[in-house]
């Protein structure tokens, strides 16, 4: 909103500070959801800093969630929490860096089908790991984290990542990836590495992706593949961020919130219909935002802006 | 006619917020608020509509039919409140935790399955509500009940249940019955493999020899070379620690590529009517977890009930923890005398209960129902529980299981 960086950065810690005193007017479902609206925001927003500019579709979010979930489950009672998030985080980035380093030069529906095979992939090897060398498929996360801790931590994590998206924004890394985004043949041409960029990127997403769901995991106390690698999360993921807008770093966020609170709301008063209204949901914001939240108050902004210009020269005209 | 209508309707609105108005009073002071977030869609769907959605609204309706719980010297009809977790641990927890601060309830049922149970524990233990859980198999429950003691595990270990068949084969043998060797197929998911593990500890402690031991992927379609590799094995037992989706799988295929061993158990679904409604006269001799004495009075009529009012039978494994367990919440809250949560969880830790189980307490450390069915039998249209053998009611198995009838 403002060029100013440091101005948008104190906003930014400012906003972020205000947030942290959230579990002291919060009852215990309060923060269950303002959890619930911290795990999307993260992995919508991480999700958009990769997807937004160079407009590949991943479906690998639940990859990286699960890896730090499971990170957790097998090394949680083991080692001291930060190391534990450490590991979780190096899995991640290992993980990222190698399907970056293997697909990102597919494109297109190429590289959605091939991140959504990889998920299942993971899933089917933890499992295949599990039966055969750990004889258990459920792992149990024994730690005494309580709801406000995990909120902290995930709060955390997203003022790092709002950092970090606004500075890449700014970067020549980040217009590197509009170029990529606009089209990735001239980006080559005009000497752009893009595949050093956009493996850059992914990484640092899934980094993001991975410490969340690490930070999540000992909220579920039970663990097995299908719990941690749950399809749905990546679905979630880009439904919000997309209803949201991806083009801005503020974007998902725009998705994430009135999702969530939505999706809940539903829950509570129509237990017994809520896929179907929630389909009938979905196809209204397909038909009737296209261009997501973000896009929408864009256009409206450009609408007033017109109208303005156009009243300007009524009276330019009368007089 | 509009004339009158828009005259009165000011009037008929006034007379209708008043009466809906008086009647929410009346419900607040004397209904007791019982909640429950369970998977009405989902992978988990299939359980709970089974064993505990029709356990929940049965028990709800005979109390409020019979005029409500009595709490000291008032009669308390319940209210629900009910949540869909949509088979996900995140929304299990979200729901239990709204149901707990937002909707304050009395008293929480507890969810379907393993895991969502588990996910729900802390909730329960820090608002101080009695999880009574009657759908987890968790070998973990000795130590959740010291982690949460206000938690009980009423469907046992899933070392019990392989135990159970075990002590059950050692008795085959030494009777010179069956040989040694044993097929053992399992479900690559948390229950298959817990019962797998289980069960190889205690056939190998036995010199059992396993001549078939593999896991199948959650979701397998095609169960057909399973039951042939076995089938040309020759096995005097196949026991398959399966899921509802596979055990009618197998049961189908060893049925049509008639394969008949002496002994044939299959895993989760076997004891749901179900399984009967399928197979009819097919399912004579399958064994499985699980089991009730036919002849009981209790399960009898409990039996009947279940099916005027939910319109199908109970499964005859879960379905009578799930119920026992409403039972012992519901006497708790009476002889408490009142809805504080404490003092219901002092009954419960300490009393004993006239349930469908027969007396129970779960005045023990693990928090569990000590005997309880592990193997039963379906024998002339009833699933009868054989292990423990010294238990009430145990039956006699049908050996060795009788030939597939011709389809």
């Amino acid at each position: 909103m403002t060029d100013r960086p440091v101005i948008a950065i104190g906003l930014g810690a400012l906003v972020f500070a205000a947030l942290a005193f959230v579990p002291y007017m919060v009852d215990g479902y309060g923060m269950s959801l303002a959890i619930a609206i911290a795990n999307y925001t993260i992995l919508a927003t991480a999700w958009a800093l990769f997807s937004g500019p160079t407009r590949y579709i991943s479906l690998a979010t639940v990859a990286f969630f699960g890896v730090g979930a499971y990170t957790v489950a097998v090394l949680g009672e083991v080692l001291p929490w930060p190391v534990v998030m450490l590991v979780a985080a190096i899995n991640g980035c290992l993980l990222a860096l190698l399907v970056g380093l293997s697909t990102l030069r597919l494109a297109g529906i190429y590289f959605v089908i091939f991140t959504f095979g990889l998920t299942e992939l993971i899933r089917q090897v933890v499992t295949w790991y599990e039966v055969k060398v750990t004889s258990t498929v459920g792992r149990y996360v024994f730690l005494d984290i309580d709801q406000q801790a995990i909120y902290w931590q995930l709060l955390g994590v997203a003022a790092l990542l709002f950092l970090s998206g606004y500075l890449i924004g700014r970067s020549r890394l980040g217009f590197a990836l509009r170029v990529i985004g606009g089209d990735e043949m001239v980006a080559r041409h005009v000497g752009i590495d893009t595949t050093r960029a956009k493996l850059l990127l992914f990484v640092l997403s899934a980094l993001f992706m991975t410490l969340t769901g690490a930070i999540m995991a000992p909220r579920w106390t039970y663990i097995d593949p299908a719990i941690a690698f749950n399809p749905q999360v990546s679905f979630q993921t880009v439904i919000m961020a997309l209803l949201g807008g991806v083009q801005r770093l503020w974007g998902p966020l725009l998705g994430v919130i009135p999702l969530t609170l939505l999706f809940d709301w539903l829950n509570a008063h129509f237990p017994n219909h809520y896929l179907l209204i929630l389909g009938i949901v979905f196809m209204l914001i397909v038909y009737l935002l296209p261009q997501g939240v973000a896009g929408a108050l864009a256009r409206l902004r450009g609408l007033r802006s017109r109208k303005e210009r156009a009243s300007a020269a009524m009276k330019e005209a009368r007089q | 006619m509009r004339q009158m209508l828009r005259k009165h309707l000011g009037s008929m609105i006034c007379a209708a917020s008043l009466a809906a108005f008086s009647l929410s009073a009346a419900y607040a002071q004397d209904a007791v608020r019982i909640g429950y977030a369970v998977s009405k869609t989902g992978a988990n769907a299939g359980g709970a509509t089974t064993t505990t959605i029709p356990n929940y609204e049965l028990w709800v309706k005979e109390i409020n039919d019979a005029g409500g719980l009595k709490v000291g010297d008032r009669q308390m009809t319940i209210e629900v409140v009910e949540y869909d977790d949509r088979s996900s641990s995140e929304e299990a927890v979200r729901s239990v935790e709204r149901l707990a601060t937002q909707d304050k309830v009395d008293f929480i049922l507890t969810p379907w399955g393993t895991a969502n149970n588990l996910a729900v524990g802390p909730i329960f233990d820090k608002y101080g509500y009695p999880q009574i859980a009657g759908t987890s198999v968790t070998d973990m429950a000795p130590k959740l009940a010291a982690r949460w003691p206000n938690s009980y595990w009423l469907l046992g270990t899933g070392g019990s249940y392989a135990e159970g068949l075990v002590d059950l084969l050692v008795k085959l043998r030494e009777e010179g019955r069956i040989g040694d060797s044993v097929a053992m197929a399992s479900i690559a998911d948390g229950f298959g493999i817990e019962l797998a593990k289980a069960g190889r500890t205690a056939l190998q402690g036995h010199d059992f020899k396993l001549v078939y031991d593999k896991t199948y992927p959650l979701g397998t379609q095609d169960l057909a070379p399973i039951v042939n590799e076995v089938k040309a094995l020759n096995p005097d037992v196949f026991i398959a620690f399966s899921y509802p989706p596979d055990t009618l799988g197998l049961t189908d295929q060893a049925r049509v590529l008639n394969f008949n061993p002496k002994l044939f158990y299959t895993g989760v679904a076997t004891a749901f009517p179900l399984y009967k409604d399928k197979f009819g006269a097919a399912a004579e001799g399958v064994v499985s977890l699980g089991g009730i004495d036919p002849n009981d009075e209790k399960v009898r009529a409990y039996i009947a009930r279940h099916k005027e009012v939910v319109g199908k039978e109970p499964d005859r494994w879960a379905s009578f923890m799930t119920y026992a367990g409403l039972q012992a919440l519901q006497q708790a809250i009476e002889k408490a005398g009142t809805l504080d949560k404490e003092k219901v969880n002092e009954v419960l830790r300490t009393g004993t209960f006239d349930t469908v189980l027969g007396q129970i307490s779960f005045d023990n450390k693990s928090r569990q129902v000590p005997n309880i069915f592990t193997v039963g039998q379906w024998q002339d249209g009833e699933f009868v529980g054989l292990e423990p053998a010294d238990h009430p009611g145990a039956g006699k198995l049908v050996f060795p299981k009788p030939a597939w009838p011709a389809q």
